[in-house]
Order: structure tokens, then C-alpha cells, then sequence
């Protein structure tokens, strides 16, 4: 923290000197344990940097071009298509960059201080969005069609992550009003559901999303795997996204909903226009942490065999031409799911300070 | 049920060989109808499996069971691209056979009685025999297991393999030292580091082994194998004629390595051969097709488009392929395997 906030701040090289002499060299003792650090740093930095770019291969085709001991890239730009689109037809991948440029300004959009009347349109655009990007992924209507099982690569955990995402939120809020639900039914419901989804490992559920549901159901009918695995993932998130709400919501003094009641607005008044506002606002550091373990936990499903980030990259490793690259290909997902996740990590502390929320 | 429908499909195909053949007289198929009326194959195969089962980098899947699968689709609708792909888990594969989502299963299974039992669904034939053999340096001279006594072998602790092997070698009164280890990877980087003189595994995945070895040109694959995996395509149990289907395209594609008939010279051999077995399979004469509810061109497309069983092997795991394999086992029993085919009469 203090190391950053001193970068941060570089306006003399002599400060920055000092400053650090100060920090970690002050005493002799202090002096041995920041060598200690700085070697047992470079220790482990050294080798990994020497593996993943000074001895590195990154020119090339095949896996002959890589001879020595470094990583070979070779093999992550022989696959990148692979990696960011599964087996989405060359031609058609423009769809899916069309789909990341809406992605990202529908939520450029929904975070535009102007955007009139923000708590009808917010969800309204998003709404829109998912409407337009499931178009453009999966055709029909104009499109060609191209089928779930042709998705994958970072384009699907990006799917995943956010129309599971986009069903969670929703469905959480309604359970966390419904847990404070004066009708028994509704609350009885609610709590049952959180509970349940709280209660099962995403494993359990993705297992039998994917193999015994197809058994069960009647002949003729079949629903997509992908579309299986994204509401099993969706019903877990929802259950702690609605944990994360209800937070909020017993965070809110009594005396609101009260005073908004003595004002004469029935209950959804009183909720959307008094209560859930600020509750959303105290609530949105829980929820991004769901989000983030969202995005985290999509790569769950290369265990039944779709094909998202993780899991194109690991059936790439059965390919004779590239057999062995397991360092390669772990370390190329692992650095994209890092990038993501502390991307959406930063910005949500962004929005935080934004909103002044922090505590 | 299933017996009455065989003894009818048995008294359906008599009859159609004595050269009654029309097609009223087959028994329906709700599998073949299915996939003309989609348009594809259905095909379940493994998620990645070196040789046998992959994605390449054109995204296309490639390997020993996906041409099978490929032969089928060129049999039933006249073209090997017209197959799309379930990749399966090892948990997967029989959920997705069980539920239909898949007309055929094509992916390195073993043939087990208990599977056959108890899960519903048929072998069609082998199309691989696995097998626990052993990896070692080809410097060693050592060509089948018994040349390993005294030998050291590294094995996962544990495992299977560690099992198999010690029975093997106790059974012979042959003196081996077995070394174990945690995971199947540090064993198989000990046999590289050259503490051992061995290590053991499955031929499939040894071949895969193999290439991630700091020089594999050095290694030899045993082909004398000391466990016995055969594994084949697996259908469904109901719709007998779509078995047979499976059953002898398998049975076609040996038969035409054992004829000699291969991609290249498969129209040649269909306008001029004079083997009377040769011009039934291509369906130069007969309707063997057509017995099945087939294009009489059915093996000629598959032969034409995916090749012989041999074509097939060498471009996968054999020669022309990273894996190397030998035949060995899976050579035609006429040249010392024990690959087998019925006759197409």
C-alpha cells in the first residue's frame, strides 16, 4: 500500500530514494528482512520470468520452432482463435466482436451519469443487450445459426459469467425481498431456494445439470446443455446474491420503510423508490465479489465437457502436434481469468469511491 | 423383445439374400431415420485424447475414433463431414448414449461384460486393442516384458498399472524392482530422468507419453501387451438394423485393409476388381446396401472418403502420425495381429 502510493507519487527520484530507505531500510534489522524478501522475490520471479519471456519462443508455427527450455507461444497463437472463440466458424466471428463492442457499451451506458430516469433504464438497456447479443451468438432470424456446442474459448466463460450473471441479480433481489417477506408462503419459499442452492456444491449441480437431467426428461424434449449449465450456475449465484442483498436491506434503519409508508406509498413504492436503492448501494462490493467468483467458477463447466477458457485449453493439449504444453496452456487462462478479474476487482472500488460507499 | 427382433431382422436379411429385396420387408430403424431426417451423425467422442480423439488447430475434430464416426456419416448419408461432435468425460459417456443425445459412441471404451449387462448398450466390434504394456529405452534392447527382469519400473502408486504389473511379474517368478510414485506424471519424469529403466501404462496413452519425453526417438513401445482393454463403438440396445450398421462398417473398413482396397484405388477397384468379396463391399454387385437400408455405395464412400482400417490407424497413431505406434496387436490377424473381420457374403 505504501509502496504503491509511493509510485503513485513520483515527482522527485530523490523522494522515492528516500522514502524507501526510510520504509524498508531504516534499522538493521529491517534492512535484513527486506534483503530476505527481495531474494526469496527474485528467487521465485527470476525462473518464471526466464521461462515465460527471456527464454521463450514466440515466432513460428509449429512446436519444432521451440527448442530450448522457455515457453513456447508458438502454441497459444497456433490456438489463440481457438481460445477466444471455440469452434465459432471463422467467418462468422465478427458476431462475437460485435456482441463484446455492445457488451461493453451497454455498461458504459448504465454507468452514464445522464442516462435519464436511471432505474427504469439501466435494466432496460441491459435487457436490450442480452436480447441483441444472444441474436447475434446464436443467429436465426437473418443469422446463420451456429450451434452452443460450436462456442468456447473465452468467449463462452464471458457468456457464461455474464447472462448467468444477468439472471442472478434479479432473481437474487426478488428472493432477498422475498426472505423478508411479511406472507409466510413467499418467505417460506424463498428461504427454501437460498438455502438449497446455498447448500449444494456447484460441482453437484453442473453434474446433474448435464447427466441426469437429459435422463429424466421426457422423450423429445432437450434443452441445450449450455443453456443447463448457465441456469444451474445462475440458481447458485442468485441464492448468494440474495444474501448479499438481504445485507443491505437489514442495513436499512426500520424508520425508512416506515416514514416512506406514513408518506402513503404501498410496499413496491416503498421498496423501489425508498429501500432497494440504498440497499443495492451497500450491497455492491458483496455483490461484485459474487461476480468475480462468478466468472471464476464458469470454468467449472470444462468438467462436462464445454468448452469454455479452461476447457479449450486443456482438450488443446490432446492434439499430437502440441502434446505437452500444459505450462503453456494453464498459464495463458490463468493470466486472462487474472486480467478479468482484477479489472472488474479495480473498477468496482472505482465505483465505490465513486459513490461514496466505502466504510 | 430384442430376440424376437433379431430372429426377425436373422428371417428378414435370409430373405432379402435369397433376392427378395424390397424395402418394405426391413425392419424399421428410428436411428438411420432420425439421422437422414437431421442430416448428421450424432457422434459421442472423447474431449481429448491424443490419436483418438482431438480438436486440431483448424478446430477440426481429428483421430482414430472420429474417423469412425467419420465412416459411419460417409456410409449412411454419403458424406464423412456430416457428423457433428459430443465430447464426452469419462462420467459423460453414457448419460449422453443412454438419452439419445448421441446415435453412436466412438470413444477408446472398453469392452466389458458388466457394461454390456447392466448399462444398456451393445460393443459393435473392436477397433483398438489397448493394452498395459511397457515404454523403454530402445538402447536397452529389451522387446517384451519378460526382458525386464532386473529391470526397474517406474508406476504411479497404486494405480492400476502398479498392480497389473506386479501380478505379471511374480506370476513369472521374474525379479523387477517397482518405484513409486505419487502421480502418474512424476513417474513418467523419473523414467525420463533416467531413474528407471521402465515405465508402464497403456499403449494409447504411452504413445501420448512419448512425445512429451526430452527425446522420443529413443523410446520403444512394447507391442506384447500384459492386460487385455479392447475397445470399440457402442450403440444403444433396440433399433438391431442401425447396430448392424455401426457393426459392419467397422467390419468394412478391416476388410477392405485385408482386400486391399484403399482410398486411392477404390474406384479402380469398384469398376475392375474381380474379387467377387471386393465387388460386394463396394457394391459393384449384391445389394449389401441395401440390405441394410443403404446406399449400395456405402463402404465405397467410407473407404473412398475415410480410407481402410489401416489408412485410418497410420494417419492417427500410427506412422504418418506424432504417436508412432506400431500395428502390433492391432494388425490383421493374417499378418500376425489379431484385427478380425467376418467375410462380406
Amino acid at each position: 500500500m505504501t509502496a504503491a502510493s509511493t509510485l503513485g507519487t513520483r515527482p522527485v527520484r530523490a523522494s522515492l530514494l528516500r522514502r524507501m530507505k526510510a520504509d524498508y531500510f531504516a534499522t538493521p534489522l529491517n534492512a535484513v528482512v527486506s534483503l530476505l524478501c527481495i531474494a526469496a522475490i527474485a528467487a521465485i520471479a527470476v525462473p518464471i520470468l526466464r521461462w515465460a519471456l527471456i527464454d521463450a519462443h514466440f515466432a513460428g508455427t509449429t512446436r519444432a520452432e521451440c527448442t530450448g527450455s522457455g515457453a513456447c507461444w508458438v502454441f497459444v497463437k497456433a490456438r489463440f482463435g481457438q481460445f477466444m472463440y471455440g469452434f465459432y466458424p471463422p467467418a462468422e466471428r465478427w458476431r462475437v466482436n460485435l456482441a463484446a463492442i455492445l457488451m461493453i457499451a451497454t455498461t458504459v451506458l448504465s454507468f452514464w451519469p445522464g442516462l435519464p430516469r436511471r432505474a427504469l433504464a439501466v435494466p432496460l438497456v441491459w435487457a436490450g443487450f442480452l436480447v441483441a447479443a444472444a441474436w447475434l451468438l446464436a443467429g436465426g432470424a437473418g443469422l446463420t445459426r451456429v450451434e452452443t456446442r460450436q462456442w468456447g474459448g473465452l468467449m463462452l466463460t464471458v457468456f457464461l459469467s455474464v447472462y448467468a450473471g444477468a439472471l442472478a441479480v434479479p432473481l437474487g433481489i426478488l428472493l432477498a425481498l422475498g426472505r423478508q417477506s411479511e406472507l409466510p408462503v413467499i418467505r417460506l419459499v424463498s428461504t427454501i431456494f437460498i438455502e438449497f442452492w446455498r447448500g449444494v456444491p456447484i460441482i453437484t449441480v453442473i453434474f446433474l445439470a448435464s447427466l441426469l437431467l437429459p435422463l429424466v426428461m421426457p422423450a423429445g424434449w432437450d434443452i441445450d446443455r449450455l443453456v443447463r449449465a448457465l441456469v444451474g450456475l445462475a440458481f447458485v449465484i442468485a441464492a448468494y446474491m440474495a444474501e448479499a442483498v438481504r445485507g443491505g436491506l437489514q442495513a436499512i434503519p426500520k424508520g425508512q420503510a416506515e416514514a416512506a409508508s406514513a408518506q402513503g406509498l404501498g410496499y413496491w413504492q416503498t421498496t423501489g423508490l425508498v429501500v432497494l436503492p440504498q440497499a443495492l448501494r451497500i450491497s455492491m462490493p458483496a455483490m461484485t465479489n459474487e461476480f468475480i467468483a462468478l466468472v471464476k467458477n464458469t470454468s467449472l463447466v470444462s468438467i462436462v465437457s464445454i468448452f469454455d477458457l479452461l476447457g479449450i485449453a486443456q482438450a488443446s493439449l490432446a492434439d499430437p502436434a502440441w502434446v505437452g504444453m500444459n505450462m503453456e496452456a494453464y498459464a495463458f487462462a490463468g493470466t486472462v481469468y487474472w486480467f478479468i478479474c482484477f479489472g472488474l476487482s479495480r473498477w468496482s472500488r472505482r465505483l465505490e469511491t465513486a459513490r461514496g460507499t466505502t466504510h | 423383445m430384442t430376440l424376437l427382433a433379431r430372429g426377425a431382422l436373422g428371417a428378414a436379411i435370409l430373405a432379402l439374400g435369397a433376392g427378395a429385396a424390397t424395402a418394405q420387408q426391413l425392419a424399421p430403424s428410428p436411428t438411420l431415420d432420425a439421422i437422414r431426417a437431421r442430416g448428421h451423425l450424432e457422434c459421442g467422442v472423447h474431449l481429448g485424447l491424443p490419436g483418438f480423439s482431438f480438436a486440431n488447430d483448424r478446430g477440426e475434430w481429428t483421430g482414430l475414433d472420429v474417423d469412425f464416426c467419420r465412416a459411419v456419416a460417409a456410409a449412411v448419408l454419403g458424406d464423412a463431414n456430416k457428423v457433428r461432435y459430443t465430447p464426452t468425460s469419462v462420467q459423460q459417456r453414457w448419460p449422453v448414449l443412454q438419452s439419445g443425445q448421441v446415435d453412436l459412441l466412438s470413444r477408446n471404451t472398453t469392452i466389458t461384460f458388466s457394461r454390456n449387462a447392466s448399462l444398456g448398450v451393445n460393443f459393435q466390434g473392436i477397433n483398438f486393442y489397448e493394452g498395459q504394456t511397457f515404454i523403454v529405452r530402445t538402447a536397452s534392447g529389451a522387446k517384451k516384458p519378460t526382458d525386464l527382469e532386473n529391470a526397474s519400473i517406474c508406476v504411479a502408486a497404486g494405480s492400476t498399472e502398479e498392480r497389473m504389473a506386479a501380478d505379471y511379474f511374480r506370476e513369472r517368478n521374474l525379479k523387477v524392482s517397482i518405484i513409486n510414485f505419487q502421480k502418474n506424471d512424476d513417474a513418467i519424469a523419473a523414467y525420463d530422468a533416467g531413474r528407471c529403466d521402465s515405465y508402464t501404462a497403456g499403449i494409447g496413452a504411452l504413445a501420448g507419453q512419448r512425445i512429451k519425453l526430452k527425446t522420443p526417438g529413443d523410446h520403444f513401445i512394447m507391442t506384447e501387451t500384459i492386460s487385455n482393454d479392447p475397445q470399440g463403438p457402442v450403440t444403444r440396445w433396440g433399433d438391431e438394423r442401425w447396430q448392424a450398421v455401426v457393426r459392419w462398417v467397422l467390419n468394412g473398413m478391416i476388410a477392405a485393409e485385408n482386400l486391399g482396397v484403399t482410398s486411392k484405388n477404390v474406384d479402380d477397384m469398384r469398376a475392375n476388381s474381380r474379387n467377387a468379396e471386393i465387388r460386394r463391399l463396394l457394391g459393384a454387385d449384391g445389394n449389401f446396401g441395401a440390405m441394410l437400408g443403404l446406399p449400395n455405395e456405402w463402404m465405397f464412400n467410407a473407404i473412398k472418403q475415410v480410407g481402410n482400417y489401416a489408412e485410418s490407424f497410420e494417419r492417427t497413431v500410427g506412422k504418418g502420425s506424432p504417436l508412432g505406434l506400431e500395428r502390433g496387436q492391432n494388425n490383421l490377424w493374417t499378418r500376425g495381429g489379431i484385427l478380425f473381420t467376418s467375410p462380406f457374403q
